[in-house]
C-alpha cells in the first residue's frame, strides 16, 4: 500500500517535471526540473528494486550531466526569448504527433503479453543472499566485461572530444614557455660587459 | 491496488511522449532538445529496468547502465558542440545552423 503510494507520488511528480521541462519559459528552470525529474526517476528505481542504477542516476546525472548544462545554458549569452518565438506555432503538430504516439504507446502496454518460455540471461539472486549492486557487479564484471570496457573506450573518446572541440589557442596571448625556461644556460642568459669609465652604455 | 509492469510502462510512455512533444515545441532551441533527449532516454531507462525487475533478469539493469554512459557521452559531445558553435556565429538557433548547405 505504501509502495502504491510512493510510486504514484514518484511517477506524478516525475512526469510534472517532464513537462515543465519543455514546457517553462527559461532553460536554466528546465534544467532544474530536469533535475526534479531525475530524482523522482531515480525513486522510482530504488522502488524497483534497482538501487544502483539509482543512485548513479543521482551522481552521475544529477552530479555531473545536469551541472554541465547548467553551465552551459549560464554561459551562452543567448536570447532565449528570440528562440522561443514561433512556440505556439509549433504546439499544434507537436500536440497531434506526441498524442498519437501516447496512444500507440499506450495500447502496446496494454495488449502485450510475456512469452512464456522466457529465458533469463542472469537471473535475480534473492535479496537476502546478494544486495543488487553485488548482483549486478556480478553479472557486469563477468558476462558483459566486454561491454564494460567499451562503455569506458566510449566515455574516453567523449571526454577527448569535448577537450579538442572546445579547447582553442588565441594567437596574440604570452605564454609560459618552461621548457625555453629551464633550458637556459649561462652563456645564453647572461653577458659580461666592460664599461669604460664615463661613457655608459649605449 | 498493487503496482505492476504496466504501470512503470505507462510512466515511461508517458515521459517519451513528453520528450518528442518537446522536440516539437522548442525547435529553435538545442539546449531545450538535447534536454529532450535526455528525457526520453530516461524514459527508456525505466523501460528497462522495469522489465528488468518484474521478469526478474538482471540483463535490463546492466544495459540501462551501458544507455547511461552512452547519454552522457553524448551530452558531454553536444554541449560541446554547442559552445563552439555560439563561439563562431553567436547563436545556437536550429534554422540557422546551415553552413553546410544541406
Amino acid at each position: 500500500m505504501l509502495s502504491a503510494l510512493f510510486f504514484y507520488l514518484f511517477a506524478v511528480m516525475c512526469v510534472g517535471a517532464g513537462f515543465m521541462v519543455v514546457a517553462t519559459r527559461s532553460p536554466v528552470h528546465a534544467v532544474l526540473f530536469l533535475i526534479l525529474a531525475f530524482f523522482n526517476a531515480a525513486g522510482l528505481f530504488v522502488l524497483l528494486g534497482a538501487e544502483f542504477i539509482a543512485m548513479i542516476l543521482v551522481v552521475v546525472y544529477v552530479g555531473a550531466v545536469m551541472v554541465l548544462f547548467l553551465f552551459v545554458v549560464m554561459m551562452l549569452d543567448v536570447d532565449f526569448a528570440q528562440l522561443r518565438a514561433g512556440f505556439l506555432k509549433y504546439l499544434p503538430v507537436g500536440a497531434v504527433v506526441g498524442l498519437l504516439l501516447l496512444v500507440e504507446l499506450i495500447f502496446v502496454v496494454g495488449a502485450w503479453v510475456t512469452a512464456p518460455d522466457l529465458v533469463r540471461d542472469a537471473p535475480t539472486p534473492p535479496v537476502a543472499e546478494m544486495s543488487n549492486t553485488q548482483a549486478l557487479g556480478e553479472v557486469l564484471y563477468t558476462d558483459y566485461v566486454y561491454l564494460f570496457e567499451a562503455a569506458g573506450l566510449i566515455l574516453l573518446v567523449a571526454m577527448i572530444g569535448a577537450i579538442v572541440l572546445t579547447l582553442h589557442h588565441k594567437r596574440d596571448v604570452r605564454r609560459q614557455s618552461v621548457a625555453a625556461q629551464i633550458s637556459r644556460t649561462r652563456e645564453t642568459a647572461i653577458e659580461v660587459v666592460q664599461v669604460e669609465t664615463g661613457r655608459g652604455l649605449k | 491496488m498493487t503496482v505492476g509492469l504496466s504501470h512503470y510502462l505507462t510512466v515511461a510512455a508517458v515521459l517519451f511522449t513528453i520528450g518528442i512533444f518537446g522536440i516539437f515545441l522548442n525547435r529553435k532551441n538545442v539546449i531545450v532538445i538535447l534536454m529532450s533527449i535526455e528525457l526520453m532516454l530516461l524514459a527508456v531507462n525505466l523501460n528497462l529496468v522495469a522489465f528488468s525487475a518484474f521478469h526478474g533478469d538482471l540483463v535490463g539493469q546492466v544495459f540501462a547502465l551501458f544507455v547511461l554512459t552512452v547519454a552522457a557521452a553524448e551530452a558531454a559531445i553536444g554541449l560541446a558542440i554547442i559552445v563552439v558553435y555560439f563561439r563562431n556565429r553567436g547563436t545556437i538557433d536550429v534554422a540557422e545552423i546551415d553552413l553546410l548547405k544541406g
